[in-house]
């Protein structure tokens, strides 16, 4: 049941068409962040003020919204802004990836692939990938403008230096169509890939700093490395305990004191589908 | 690898930069006025004068870091001789990444404080393209050595260095993407004297063996007499004198020089 005292998806219509423009800027320049005046919303900075923008700019009355928050449907930050749209704007929401076509997520891109016609929501805390290298915005803003991205290099280079690898283990910056370098948001390196070619829409939403940035579908992306040390998406090497998944991200859970440990699927959707499924891992249902 | 051994043939006739009525104002005051002068290639040049007397400013136009009001810096690019001060800003950061090299008078400008040293060498090759990270350390580690800092403090970073270490590092930095024409805003400011002499003994075979063009700014006159080949020597924003470094140091004419020379300290 949505609220009546407020405008459907929260954001009066004069901020949603101002949100819309930039998206449409970020849509047809892949990879350029674009400026917008980000509004105060109703949770703090850092809880996904750019992604619940881009979301209620971006969802009609026939949506079917997913919220992920670390792979995860049933975390606070997803449970809040599921509940926050449910409110505001009425939409019907799943836990589904196949089953939403507005899909807002933190730090995780969906195991299962996305198809045409959904589009994928960031949040994202820092969009400027050279920031920690380069503190002044007028300088990285030149940067981005000449193609400076050399610089960029020089953090792989310390990494390598300092650790024999590139330790970069997550928000691993990457270059969209040849043209500018882009921070992914928060993602683990292991998602790199599923970023280029995506046959959904990506938005990227900064509520703080301002700005949204953005892949259309099939925008080849690439994430930058050195000829000798190449691009690798690494992920912890086990199997999930509760699906047997051999190909998914997986989150490692402390279960005792005595060094006990577990290995599952960071995304639930998915893991809770194979679990359905009859699959199962070293601690399912049906290993026991 | 290939971008170190640009080789350029030396041609005496075209200068490497000609600067032309080159003017820069501050409001109603004058930064410095009505500067022109040839470098060739090779040619070191020595420019001297009191503090406020425009020195840093002519030296921050010709390097593009400030937009002069008027006058010509010809360039003499691999495409043949070029006005930077129209060029588009694109090609004249470019051209600054490879071409020249700039070396600030505090290293902490000039160097980036929270990467290691490798890092600060390495960056103008990836600047201009180098993705193999075994040969960047490689060459860095090479032009460490050349300006006599040990191979094992490649990833320390500068912080970790004394003052003379962090300029040395500085020049390593700049002069890794073998550059024609270096731009230095008192190399030796701020360090002791055993360390300065040090300082001028590397920069003085490096400059010599690469066969590097220099335009260095300062007011110590002993750099001058050691690196320079002529000397401009500036007062209120103009050039009062210029010719042969001993020649203007030993036989001053105008008023200015005559008292710069005279007011050297003798131990």
């Amino acid at each position: 049941m949505t609220d009546q005292s407020y405008n459907f998806a929260y954001l009066d219509e004069q901020t949603k068409r101002m949100i819309r423009r930039a998206i449409l800027k970020g849509v047809a320049v892949p990879g350029y962040q674009v400026p917008f005046a980000s509004r105060e919303m109703p949770m703090p900075y850092g809880w996904g003020t750019g992604g619940v923008q881009v979301t209620a700019a971006c969802l009609t009355p026939d949506d079917t919204l997913k919220v992920i928050d670390q792979g995860a449907d049933d975390t606070t930050n997803a449970v809040s802004i599921r509940k926050f749209f449910q409110r505001t704007a009425g939409v019907a929401v799943t836990e589904a990836t196949t089953e939403a076509t507005i899909i807002q997520t933190r730090h995780r891109i969906p195991e299962t692939a996305l198809t045409a016609g959904q589009i994928l929501v960031y949040q994202v805390p820092i969009p400027e990938p050279l920031r920690f290298l380069e503190p002044r915005e007028t300088e990285t803003r030149k940067m981005h403008e000449l193609e400076e991205y050399g610089l960029m290099h020089v953090k792989l280079y310390e990494d390598i230096a300092r650790h024999g690898t590139i330790a970069t283990a997550y928000d691993y910056p990457v270059r969209v169509e040849g043209r500018y370098v882009m921070d992914p948001s928060p993602i683990p390196k292991f998602d790199n890939p599923k970023l280029s070619d995506s046959p959904a829409l990506q938005l990227f939403g900064a509520g703080r700093e301002q700005r949204i940035y953005a892949l259309p579908p099939f925008t080849h992306v690439v994430s930058l490395d050195f000829d000798d040390h190449p691009f690798v998406a690494s992920k912890a090497p086990h199997d999930c305990d509760l699906c047997g998944a051999g190909e998914s991200y997986l989150d490692e859970v402390i279960t005792d004191d005595q060094g006990g440990r577990m290995f599952v699927c960071s995304d639930t959707d998915f893991c809770r589908s194979r679990v359905a499924a009859g699959h199962s891992g070293r601690l399912g249902a049906g290993g026991k | 690898m290939d971008f170190m051994q640009k080789s350029v043939a030396p041609s005496v006739e075209t200068p490497l930069l000609s600067v032309q009525g080159l003017t820069k104002r501050y409001g109603a005051r004058i930064g410095c006025a009505d500067i022109g002068f040839d470098l060739f290639p090779g040619e070191v040049l020595g420019i001297v004068g009191e503090s406020g007397s425009g020195k840093s400013t002519l030296l921050s136009c010709l390097a593009g870091h400030l937009a002069p009001d008027e006058g010509q810096v010809i360039f003499d690019t691999a495409s043949g001789p070029r006005d930077t001060v129209t060029m588009p800003e694109a090609e004249r950061r470019r051209m600054a990444r490879t071409d020249w090299a700039y070396v600030h008078q505090n290293p902490r400008d000039g160097l980036r404080m929270g990467v290691s040293a490798g890092g600060n060498v390495g960056e103008r090759l990836m600047a201009i393209g180098a993705r193999h990270y075994g040969e960047i350390r490689e060459t860095a580690v090479d032009w460490l050595g050349r300006v006599e800092i040990a191979a094992d403090r490649i990833d320390d970073r500068p912080r970790a260095f004394s003052g003379g270490m962090q300029q040395r590092l500085q020049i390593a930095r700049n002069l890794v993407t073998g550059p024609r024409l270096v731009f230095m805003d008192e190399p030796t400011g701020g360090l002791d004297v055993s360390v300065q002499a040090r300082l001028l003994d590397l920069l003085r075979g490096l400059v010599r063996e690469m066969g590097l063009s220099a335009i260095i700014v300062t007011h110590d006159l002993a750099v001058v007499r050691l690196l320079a080949d002529r000397l401009m020597v500036m007062k209120g924003g103009y050039v009062v004198e210029q010719g042969l470094t001993d020649q203007v140091l030993d036989d001053p004419q105008h008023a200015y020089t005559q008292l710069l020379v005279s007011s050297v300290l003798q131990v």
